[in-house]
């Protein structure tokens, strides 16, 4: 059995007292221990900003890269070690603005490593800038009269980049985060879970709507693979589908019952209903949507890599360079 | 009638096959040169090819070159100018014009040299050889494509599959010209078609009406002849260029090393041959990944490097510009890390197809911060074997980022190479943390300053590698000013150290010349032959060239004190002779400096020498 304390480093933790990162490190710990992966075979891979300073806090091995580089620099390890367990950490400035590029070319190739997006809407490190998940309006030091621009959706862009696993936690939700990092870490592919972080410094309050439990009772609702969507305090609401969109509903309202609502489905290959619920943001009386969003089978990129090279092996007979050498056009000089 | 030709014995010829780039001519010189290896002369061949992949038939912006350089001796060089050109249109006559020797011998296809076709190649006469002043070229005039036409008349091929063999027709004419038999090529051929005979069947045709074709009715011009006159050490030989000597070096380093190799790169001119020749060797384990964009594919490398493989990218300037920051990340982290950069002209996307020196000081200083690193740079196109070979061996042995400078003209050049004996090249042995040290930090080093190198996956090794400056001792993060000084100087001291375990500088040619010529890279070639040709009148010049430039062999001041005079020649406005200058403060450096984006010229080497002299 693995503990907690196997996957802690020995460097003194320096995020700011109250930041949603101390809780999501030790929910990636705690999912680590009840994986049971040795800590010799993980690989944590960060890029810069507040969150990606996580790998030091880590006793497996790690690396602190480069601003936005997380995600290519994971494909490199997996790619090279598909023994690795890989977890790649970044925020929404590193993984969305300058590693934009990177992040949805890692989700297309479905690198199987773990995509962890702590999204706080803002720019810690450099001290308060807006960042590309700012709403539009967003007041910060370097949008003093408001953003005029509209920001990315973490979902779309994962399921615009063909993404097989989506799924979304809430920092101060240690009940329910471990185990959405242990179904993220068992699925094989490019897993993004979107973690949403609150920054007590320059954006607090950006997750008010479902920052405690009793919030999170009225304002989100926790999706499982094939139970029905249930939310509210007394779990009264339930979603249902309504011509192409979705629709809360009472139960027992309109002689609504449980089994007209809908059953989630997060194996389903066609992501449109489940686009459709990642992009819930609580307003209209419709609630955030948390846990597996989308979890589907897809060849990962890093064994098909290997699988190739196992087939050409098994077809050609060169095994060395001198061997490769004498299969082109040489002459010889005697 | 062969036995009255004037058959005029030579010791070496330029060819060049020119046409429009889809003529075939790239493969036309290739199997020439081969043909001309087969038979024991050295050759050196270099491609002059457009940017553009199909600019519109017959125009100047469309014409592709392949020229090849025949010796019955050793030659350094493509050569300067061609003493035969092979012209399959107006335009491939007027672009190579500038190439041509005065009295060369000019091959072209009369049925291309319509007043329409001189128009489109923007002649504003119809005698195009008086135009471009060639009015001594001797002009072989042939029908190529009647000719061809006739031959294949029974084919039962469509048109445009038979106007294709044009280039076998002219190879077989050239065939002629140099008394060369034609059975090698038919060989050659059915290799290249052996899965379409009536292809394979149609350019044989082509091929031996070409070669008939000069026997019969050119009986009024020389041919010639170039005899093996230099007995080469014996073993197989293949023709290679620059690009997949690289590829190969950088295979025998892994199997060397004992690692698995993986190569991060992104597309780009004139270096995606290296990811091409890569990605068909799987079956030696080789891993490729065709990253997003140049920083991924550096990015990627240096991810598959922590993992424990021997990581390589490989890129032309505008790609090493977008890799920098991701290089002083191998730097500060200190992992094995090779980047090939196959230099081309700039700035910007500059001339990519060709080839310059003007990447070096990008490749000695362009990062922040002061982060050194191994500089290597190749000097032919075979010898990027033995660059990508030690550039990887360094890269590994002492935890660092190589960068490995070549060329477009190396890169695409070629010449023949002897097939290494590995077992001939030393053992690479990555420093791997053995698993009796204990209280292990990630940056402790061994005696040469090297970190050590412990891979994911080695129980009890667990560590945290980054791009934020560490403590000298415990390696956490550290900002302390004492250990930030100690931390830079440890980085140079390393890079430096290394002189210890590279070759020495040698000098070509007369130790006790006034003047010493020193040049670096890929004009390796071009100054030798320079050098050997002045000395051949009865001058005294020396040649040291250098292959390693950061560090400096250890001998280099005292090399270059020796000499009263130096002259830094290469393809920049001189980058390394400033860089010489400032390691060696005080010395007196005159310099010529070409950037043509063309290899240098051996005749104006040879005139500048002696006026330096």
């Amino acid at each position: 059995m693995r503990t907690l304390a196997d996957y802690k480093s020995d460097q003194y933790v320096r995020w700011c007292p109250g930041c949603g990162d101390h809780a999501l490190l030790n929910s990636i710990q705690k999912a680590m221990a009840e994986l049971g992966v040795a800590p010799e075979n993980i690989a944590v891979v960060s890029g810069i900003g507040c969150s990606s300073r996580l790998p030091y806090y880590m006793n497996t091995y790690g690396m602190h890269t480069i601003h936005g580089r997380a995600a290519a620099i994971a494909t490199g390890v997996k790619t090279a070690n598909p023994k690795l367990s890989v977890w790649q950490i970044s925020g929404d400035g590193d993984g969305l603005a300058i590693g934009g590029n990177h992040f949805i070319h890692t989700v297309r190739r479905n690198v199987d490593m773990n995509m962890i997006l702590m999204n706080n809407r803002i720019y810690g490190l450099t001290k308060g800038q807006y960042s590309p998940t700012s709403e539009r309006g967003f007041v910060s030091k370097s949008s003093p009269y408001g953003t005029v621009e509209d920001p990315f959706r973490p979902a779309e862009l994962t399921f615009g980049a063909r993404g097989t696993f989506f799924a979304r936690l809430v920092d101060v939700d240690l009940a329910n985060s471990a185990p959405i990092f242990e179904a993220a870490a068992r699925h094989k592919g490019a897993s993004v879970v979107e973690a949403l972080t609150n920054c007590v410094i320059f954006n607090d309050g950006t997750h008010s709507l479902i920052a405690t439990k009793e919030a999170r009772a009225e304002n989100a609702i926790y999706l499982e693979h094939g139970k029905a969507m249930i939310f509210g305090k007394e779990r009264e609401k339930g979603l249902m589908q309504e011509g192409f969109g979705l629709k809360v509903v009472k139960i027992g309202e309109n002689g609504v019952t449980e089994k007209d609502l809908l059953i989630h489905d997060a194996h389903a290959q066609d992501a449109t209903l489940q686009l459709k619920l990642a992009l819930l943001d609580g307003t209209s009386g419709f609630p955030i949507a948390l846990g597996v969003i989308r979890d589907v089978a897809a060849p990962t990129y890093d064994e098909s890599v290997t699988q190739q090279i196992e087939e050409v092996k098994a077809k050609q007979s060169v095994k060395n360079l001198s061997e490769l050498l004498m299969t082109r056009d040489v002459w010889e000089i005697k | 009638m062969t036995d009255k030709l004037n058959r005029i014995e030579l010791d070496n010829v330029v060819v060049r096959f020119s046409g429009d780039s889809g003529d075939g001519m790239q493969l036309t010189g290739t199997f020439f040169c081969n043909l001309a290896a087969a038979l024991g002369n050295d050759i050196s061949t270099f491609p002059d090819y457009p940017a553009e992949i199909r600019a519109p038939q017959g125009t100047l912006s469309g014409v592709s070159g392949f020229q090849v350089h025949i010796g019955a001796k050793k030659v350094y060089t493509p050569g300067d100018k061609a003493d035969v050109l092979v012209a399959m249109n107006p335009a491939a006559l007027k672009t190579n014009a500038k190439f041509l020797k005065p009295d060369s011998v000019v091959i072209i296809d009369t049925d291309t040299f319509s007043e329409k076709d001189l128009e489109k190649a923007l002649f504003t006469t119809l005698k195009p050889f008086d135009e471009l002043g060639l009015g001594n070229a001797q002009v072989i005039e042939v029908p190529i494509t009647t000719l061809c036409k006739e031959a294949l008349a029974d084919s039962g091929l469509d048109n445009k599959s038979i106007v294709r063999t044009k280039n076998m027709f002219a190879l077989g004419l050239v065939c002629w010209l140099f008394n060369r038999p034609i059975d090698n090529v038919v060989s050659m051929l059915t290799c290249k078609f052996a899965k379409k005979q009536a292809v394979l069947q149609a350019n044989i045709k082509a091929l031996t009406a070409g070669f008939d074709f000069g026997h019969n009715t050119h009986a009024s011009i020389s041919t010639y002849v170039i005899q093996s006159k230099e007995k080469k050490a014996p073993g197989f030989y293949t023709d290679i260029n620059g690009n997949t000597a690289t590829a190969f070096g950088l295979i025998a380093a892994a199997e060397k090393a004992g690692l698995e190799l993986f190569l991060g790169s992104y597309p780009i001119t004139p270096a995606t041959d290296i990811l091409h020749e890569l990605a068909k060797h799987k079956s030696l384990g080789v891993k490729t990944v065709q990253a997003e964009d140049e920083i991924a594919g550096v990015c990627t490398a240096i991810g598959a490097a922590y993992a424990g493989a021997l990581a390589a990218t490989s890129t032309s300037g505008p790609g090493l510009c977008l890799k920098s920051e991701a290089i002083n990340l191998a730097v500060i982290t200190e992992l094995p890390l090779v980047v090939i950069d196959v230099q081309r002209g700039g700035p910007s996307t500059g001339l990519p197809t060709k080839s310059e020196q003007t990447d070096l000081l990008q490749a000695l200083y362009g990062r922040n911060g002061e982060s050194p690193l191994p500089v290597i740079a190749a000097t032919s196109p075979a010898q990027c074997f033995d660059a990508a070979f030690y550039a990887s061996k360094i890269a590994v042995e002492f935890m660092t980022p190589v960068i490995l400078l070549t060329d477009g003209y190396l890169g695409n050049g070629s010449e023949a190479w002897k097939l290494p004996n590995l077992e001939e090249y030393p053992d690479i042995k990555p420093n791997y943390i053995s698993a009796d040290i204990e209280n292990w930090k990630p940056y402790n080093r061994n005696e040469n300053l090297v970190r050590y190198w412990a891979v994911p996956g080695t129980p009890g090794r667990q560590h945290r590698v980054g791009g934020l400056e560490k403590d000298y001792a415990t390696s956490a993060i550290s900002t302390d000013p004492a250990n930030h000084q100690k931390m830079t100087l440890t980085r140079q001291a390393k890079i430096d150290n290394i002189a210890n375990f590279i070759p020495e500088l040698e000098v070509i040619g007369d130790e006790d010349a006034d003047l010493l010529v020193v040049g670096w890279g890929g004009t390796f070639g071009h100054l030798r032959e320079a050098v050997e040709q002045v000395r051949t009148t009865g001058k005294k010049a020396a040649l040291a060239h250098f292959q390693y430039i950061s560090p400096l062999p250890k001998n280099t001041v005292e090399v270059l004190k020796q000499y009263k005079k130096i002259i830094v020649c290469e393809q920049n406005l001189g980058q390394f002779a400033g860089y010489l200058r400032m390691k060696i403060p005080g010395i007196d450096l005159l310099q010529y400096n070409k950037v043509e984006g063309q290899p240098f010229n051996v005749e104006e080497l040879v005139e500048t020498i002696n006026a330096a002299r």
